[in-house]
């Protein structure tokens, strides 16, 4: 059903030791959304999916998944996802195609599917060959594909498009897309870089430090950015002092001053400032930040 | 129930290319082998021998040595090798993310390595019996086709299996806790050169140890059939030992399913 939660935790907190690792976190996912989960490395990504795959146990009960209690339904929750966390669990012994096999005997699946999902994840032409020997991008494809073996409505995909070259990312995307569009799925994919699942994602939680810092669709983030003056003079590092001795937050990033906005009038002060200093200034505008950006404004103290 | 089949399904389909697998086969047929070429190039040695001394020396060569180190080590050897394939392949956290019961994943696995251990014991009694009728095919001055040591044969191997499930389930928790092979075959080896220590001392408790029992039970079938005016070869299945061994077992494979049941997977 559209609209249905499909992953819910309330106020979810988890130690390691004296260690806190999650610190209240509320996620919401959808039904139908590719979720993406991001954050820096040890910001508490696997610690979240793990615990939504019941590999570490929550102390209370607030973790929902299919609007039911995990540690109440897990046998029936589990037979709804379908998961890849950090690197892929091959057998690197077997070929991709008995990987398939054992874990469809496991599922009490017919092996017509193991033919369907090596189609689907562009496998067939390898599948004979042994899975310790293939690329890295190979592996990943074939951890998709055995998460995908049960056709489950949730997948919970854990940095899968770590190691994998740009066309691997796109190969990625497409299959994703295809899923939710064509096939109903519901996608949670977790990633500490946001360019690599931008353009698949439709809705976006930051965490950072174990705190849940931002949620919600990729627009409300876009809207969450703030507008900056961007401005550009023939010395960067002159003119920001400048700014900031007459108290004005100015940064240098990469080549270009940036302070934060707010009145147009404010703007045309800076310039003057610039101008009766005898600064040349080459452009000055209004810009807001991208995503990226936002991310690494979010994420960085 | 049917978690519980078709993860035991599994365990035989993953590993049937292994060595973990093949060992099992491989290492009884090999020594027989070996040892029947030190019989066959010896043979003016032990002709003259009654049939059934011939078959005692014949099935002494391998008995000494498995009751001591053989069954320990690949006890400790397949054990290692079945849960290994999860470690290396950092399948458990994949494996406990199906949705099928925790206890039947535990479980096919414990009793895939037991019966691993009994078809590796088995296949041992097999290929002796089968190489002696072999040597008295090729030597037919051999007199091993005039007395009938099947049956006690098989019932003292029944007996060292039913005397090794301790260790095999201590080795289980041990291989299933650790990732690398030197943990637990540096603490098996040591258990296991202990226990032959006490077992051979004579020692009153070595009963206790459950690494000791191959040889206890070795030594136990020996004691018996040696102790009998009648000169009938019997002894008891069941002794002390072997009681021990199947308590430790049971007690070892509830912990080992606690600890599964418990642990975080990091």
């Amino acid at each position: 059903m559209p609209g249905e939660l499909i992953i819910e935790t309330r106020d979810l907190s988890y130690v390691f030791g004296d260690q806190k690792v999650l610190d209240q976190i509320s996620l919401k996912v959808r039904a139908g959304s590719i979720y993406g989960f991001l954050g820096p490395n040890g910001a508490g990504k696997t610690t979240t999916i793990k615990i939504l795959l019941n590999l570490l146990k929550s102390s209370e009960q607030n973790v929902f998944l299919f609007e039911e209690e995990l540690n109440k339904s897990r046998i029936r929750i589990l037979s709804k996802i379908g998961s890849l966390i950090e690197q892929p669990a091959i057998y690197a012994h077997l070929s991709g195609r008995e990987n398939l096999i054992n874990r469809g005997r496991l599922l009490k699946l017919p092996t017509k599917r193991v033919d369907e999902i090596l189609e689907l994840v562009d496998l067939t032409e390898n599948s004979g060959k042994k899975a310790g020997k293939y690329s890295l991008g190979m592996k990943q494809r074939l951890g998709i594909g055995l998460a995908l073996l049960s056709d489950p409505p949730l997948l919970i995909l854990d940095e899968p498009t770590n190691g994998l070259d740009p066309n691997g990312i796109i190969e990625v995307r497409h299959l994703l897309q295809k899923l939710v569009k064509e096939h109903g799925k519901t996608v949670f994919i977790s990633s500490h870089l946001l360019s690599e699942v931008e353009k698949m994602i439709t809705h976006v939680g930051i965490i950072n430090r174990g705190k849940l810092l931002f949620q919600g669709t990729l627009e409300e983030l876009h809207n969450a950015s703030k507008s900056q003056i961007v401005l550009i003079t023939n010395d960067l590092a002159e003119s920001a002092n400048l700014l900031k001795r007459s108290g004005y937050q100015a940064d240098i990033v990469s080549d270009k001053i940036c302070l934060p906005y707010t009145t147009l009038e404010n703007v045309a002060a800076i310039n003057t400032l610039l101008v009766n200093n005898k600064h040349k200034v080459y452009s000055i505008g209004q810009s807001k930040q991208n995503l990226e950006e936002l991310f690494l404004s979010i994420t960085q103290p | 129930m049917q978690g519980f089949l078709l993860s035991l399904q599994s365990e035989f389909y993953k590993t049937r290319n292994t060595l973990a697998f093949w060992s099992a086969i491989l290492f009884p047929l090999v020594l027989c082998v070996l040892i029947s070429f030190g019989f066959y190039y010896n043979s003016a040695k032990v002709i003259p021998y009654p049939a059934e001394q011939q078959w005692f020396k014949f099935s002494g060569a391998f008995l000494g040595v498995m009751g001591s180190l053989l069954i320990p080590m690949l006890v400790i050897f397949q054990t290692f090798s079945i849960n290994n394939i999860e470690h290396k392949a950092e399948m458990w956290k994949s494996l406990f993310s199906l949705p099928i019961p925790k206890w039947s994943l535990y479980s096919a696995k414990y009793l895939y390595a037991v019966f691993l251990n009994a078809l590796c014991i088995t296949l041992f009694a097999t290929f002796i019996l089968a190489s002696g009728h072999l040597l008295n095919y090729l030597i037919p001055e051999f007199k091993f086709n005039q007395y009938d040591i099947s049956s006690l044969l098989f019932k003292m191997h029944l007996k060292l299996f039913l005397a090794s499930t301790g260790i095999l389930s201590i080795q289980f928790v041990f291989s299933l806790l650790w990732a690398d092979f030197l943990k637990p075959m540096g603490i098996g080896f040591l258990l296991t050169v202990f226990g032959i220590i006490t077992a051979n001392l004579g020692w009153e408790y070595a009963y206790t140890i459950p690494y000791a029992h191959p040889m206890l039970a070795l030594q136990n079938i020996m004691g018996q059939i040696m102790k009998r005016a009648d000169q009938q070869r019997i002894f008891n299945l069941m002794d002390k030992e072997i009681y021990v061994s199947l308590i430790v077992a049971g007690v070892a494979f509830i912990i080992g399913y606690i600890i599964i049941n418990r642990r975080n997977i990091k």
